[in-house]
């Protein structure tokens, strides 16, 4: 074979090889290490999967806070004003976490419906609001009126 | 007043920059002298007026003049002065007004460091930068403008900086990280104007490569302090989140990087340079994409302020503009400045393709992840969020297989080498290498880590195999000293960035495998033990700072009964917003930070209370400082000011000592 041509193809094969390997890090990456965000309205009815790691987001419920006296385990209640999944945490939540406020969990739905949370997000000013959560909160208010 | 001045000045500054992007490009092409030489002080007009500009508004926020709304929001008058200046920038419009500042600031330095290139392609290079601002002045002034008042309702005191925000990282990320990220404009610009001028050559990479070093080395130092600024402040002891935000300043350095390199290639052989214009796009269109995503507020991120969805259609049209435009530009141009494929395997202009190679594929997979929420959500797929476990699976494997390469790069020749020279070369350092990894990990708690001996044997390979280079540099010079004076200011840097990465290397490995972290119940006068270190908790005091009040919670620290530190951390409350936050204790060394930080209080007394022991943290940091002014470094090379003092003049054997 001409020398260039065998150049170029060695150049193609080295692409190849190697945008096969990056698709392959990339699949074996994504492979459950994304999350879906669900709203309290589709946890309740059903529509989240136990045991994999989802998201969920809404106002966490005036009153509903409740802190175990002996350890790091709190628990609280999300709603999007349609329906309310309660959530547990072990460890030390956000300093913008508060009753009222917008929030982010991700953890997995037990079989109680319960969200065994890994990760607490709260909201980082008083304007913003997550995205998902806003879009959650228009949601269920659309469908309440 | 003043702020009306400031309004005024900001569309002064939007002509100047309208006229720099019309008139020199039209002179460009016409020939018309004067029409091109009108570039450089358009430049330095449109740098003036926006410094104006800027000027306005911080004197504003330093003098608390409630009736703007940018400043009723975010600030207020028991604000320490330097955070009502950093304040400015600690919002959205403000942060947009510095980008404008900063990108008028690399125009004027182009136009006062750049004279002795040909008038025509200074022009178009101002021209092209003209433009950007042009997009980001309107994008400022049309959605949202720093100057709007609150009249007549002014309010008697302003409604306080994010308490987050207030803080010395405030003050300096911000300016640095965008002196990176919109320096890569200077390089987009160079790309653009040698596409146009259908001239690409060795020389066209002599002027690009100091500015995109610049840029590279900003950026480096802008995301470095970012992690140490997130790591102190937010208070969870983490130092890199895969925030889609950081991604967004970490995409265009990748890209950045692997540009630096493929101009070192275009510079000194002459080759790929279609594709090194095209990096140069690619990674100034990243810094773009970077403030959509940052500015629109689209994702979720720790950077997101209250959004506006029209900015964010206005960027992302701005985005297409100039991402489709020049990549057509690109399509059209490209062949006529393209160079033959014709190069050996076995040198150094492939190893420096190969950086290219993994780089770009690095960038390709953090863009992929974060964006992936964004595309699954246009395709109506719901509401996913890519973790950092995708991200670390994917960029952590390129990393560790792009560590081998990069030991050969620098011994390697250009043009053609052979492996047994590699070999006879780097045998030994290899060797040594391997032992090291197989020896050091069991100093640590007497157990063998075999993340960490991965981590040793990449990191010292790569520092003795810059060390071997450095030897075999000074191979045949008379003495020690002689060789060291004759090797090239470039090449000091080359050396430095890349130890720097070692080091980095070490870091963060050995922070992610060594780090203990415990979440605990602990009141006053109890103690908790993580080898070697006892945390005892002294006392809960009520301090009182100047805008705040706060709990605060003191440590001492010992080690086998001797004292190693006092700490205090304190979980605050800021007056004026009445929001709450942790400011964690944190002890630094050089091999082990000591952090604490509060948690809630949990009944009498009692806190939840986070202990971290974190090995090696700063060594992170400190390589990405050491990368950062090896960056620099390159700057003080003479080919660069030759290149600029004798423009015309070519000094063969200019670069003999070595430099890549």
């Amino acid at each position: 074979m001409h020398p260039v041509r065998k150049q170029r193809l060695l150049v193609v094969l080295f692409i190849l090889g190697f945008s096969t390997l990056a698709v392959g890090l990339v699949a074996y990456g994504l492979r459950g290490n994304i999350n879906l965000f669900f709203p309290p309205a589709d946890i309740v009815a059903g529509k989240a999967p136990l045991g994999q790691p989802i998201r969920m987001g809404g106002m966490v419920v005036e009153g509903s806070v409740i802190r175990s006296e002996d350890s790091l385990r709190v628990q609280f209640d999300v709603t999007d004003y349609a329906a309310t999944v309660t959530a547990v945490y072990v460890g030390i939540l956000p300093d913008l976490f508060a009753e009222g406020q917008g929030v982010v969990t991700a953890g997995v739905l037990d079989g109680q419906g319960v969200l065994q949370a890994s990760e607490v997000l709260a909201k980082h000013d008083e304007n913003y609001m997550p995205p998902e959560v806003a879009e959650a909160l228009q949601k269920s208010a659309g469908a309440g009126s | 007043m003043i702020p009306e001045l400031g309004h005024l000045a900001l569309i002064i500054a939007l002509g100047l920059a309208l006229a720099l992007s019309v008139i020199p490009m039209w002179g460009s092409y016409k020939n018309h002298f004067q029409a091109m030489a009108l570039a450089p002080s358009l430049a330095i007009g449109l740098f003036v007026f926006v410094a104006i500009s800027f000027g306005c508004l911080a004197h504003a926020f330093l003098n608390d003049d409630f009736s703007v709304s940018l400043v009723a929001t975010h600030s207020n008058s028991m604000l320490p002065s330097a955070f009502k200046f950093a304040a400015v920038w600690g919002n959205h419009e403000g942060s947009l007004l510095l980008w404008v500042l900063i990108l008028s600031i690399w125009t004027a330095a182009v136009a006062v460091f750049s004279t002795p290139l040909p008038l025509p392609v200074l022009a178009r290079v101002l021209a092209v930068m003209g433009f950007v601002a042009v997009g980001f002045l309107l994008f400022s002034l049309l959605t949202s403008n720093p100057f709007a008042r609150l009249l007549p309702s002014t309010p008697s005191d302003g409604s306080d900086l994010n308490p987050l925000l207030q803080d010395i990282g405030l003050v300096i990320h911000p300016p640095i990280l965008y002196m990176g990220y919109v320096g890569f404009s200077v390089a987009f610009a160079f790309a653009i104007a040698a596409l146009l001028g259908g001239r690409l050559d060795a020389s066209w990479a002599r002027w690009s490569r100091p500015w995109t070093n610049t840029a590279w080395a900003f950026l480096s130092l802008g995301i470095m302090l970012g992690s140490w600024w997130a790591y102190y402040e937010l208070g969870w002891g983490g130092w890199w989140f895969w925030d889609p935000v950081e991604n967004a300043s970490f995409m265009p350095w990748l890209a950045g990087t692997a540009l630096v390199h493929s101009l070192a290639v275009t510079e000194k052989r002459g080759l790929v340079k279609s594709w090194t214009v095209l990096l140069a796009i690619f990674a100034f269109s990243l810094s773009l994409l970077g403030t959509f995503l940052v500015r629109s507020g689209v994702l979720t991120s720790v950077h997101a302020f209250a959004a506006d969805p029209t900015r964010g259609v206005f960027i992302l049209v701005f985005l297409a503009c100039v991402i489709g435009g020049s990549l057509t530009l690109y399509a059209l141009r490209a062949p006529a400045v393209s160079s033959r494929i014709n190069f050996s395997w076995l040198s150094r202009d492939c190893l420096l393709l190969l950086n290219n190679v993994f780089f770009l594929t690095a960038t390709l997979t953090v863009l992929f992840g974060t964006l992936f929420p964004l595309l699954m959500d246009a395709l109506g797929q719901g509401k996913y969020s890519v973790g950092p476990p995708y991200f670390n699976a994917v960029f952590v494997p390129l990393m560790a297989v792009l560590v081998p390469f990069m030991g050969i790069g620098p011994n390697a020749r250009w043009k053609q080498d052979s492996v047994s020279r590699w070999q006879r070369e780097l045998l030994v350092p290899a060797l040594v290498a391997l032992l090291l990894g197989a020896v050091l990990p069991w100093f640590h708690a007497g157990e063998f880590n075999p993340w960490v001996a991965l981590a040793v044997v990449l990191a010292s390979w790569l520092a003795l195999a810059m060390l071997r280079d450095l030897l075999s540099k000074l191979r045949h010079a008379s003495g020690v000293g002689a060789g060291l004076r004759r090797l090239s200011p470039s090449y000091y840097g080359m050396q430095l960035a890349h130890l720097g990465f070692a080091v980095a290397i070490m870091g963060v490995v050995l922070a992610t495998q060594y780090s203990v972290e415990l979440d605990l119940k602990m009141s006053p006068g109890e103690s908790h033990e993580i080898a070697p270190y006892r945390f005892r908790f002294d006392s809960l005091e009520q301090v009182r700072g100047a805008n705040y009040v706060a709990d605060e919670a003191r440590f001492t620290v010992t080690r086998g009964g001797a004292l190693v530190a006092t700490m205090a951390a304190q979980k605050r409350r800021y007056l004026a917003s009445g929001q709450v936050m942790t400011e964690a204790a944190i002890d630094a060394g050089v091999f082990r930070d000591l952090f604490i930080a509060m948690g809630d209080p949990i009944g009498d007394q009692a806190w939840a209370i986070r202990l971290q022991v974190k090995p090696f943290l700063r060594w992170i940091w400190a390589g990405a400082i050491a990368m950062a002014l090896g960056g620099f470094l390159t700057l003080a090379d003479r080919r660069y000011r030759r290149a600029r003092s004798a423009a015309t003049l070519t000094l063969p054997g200019a670069n003999a000592s070595g430099a890549i």
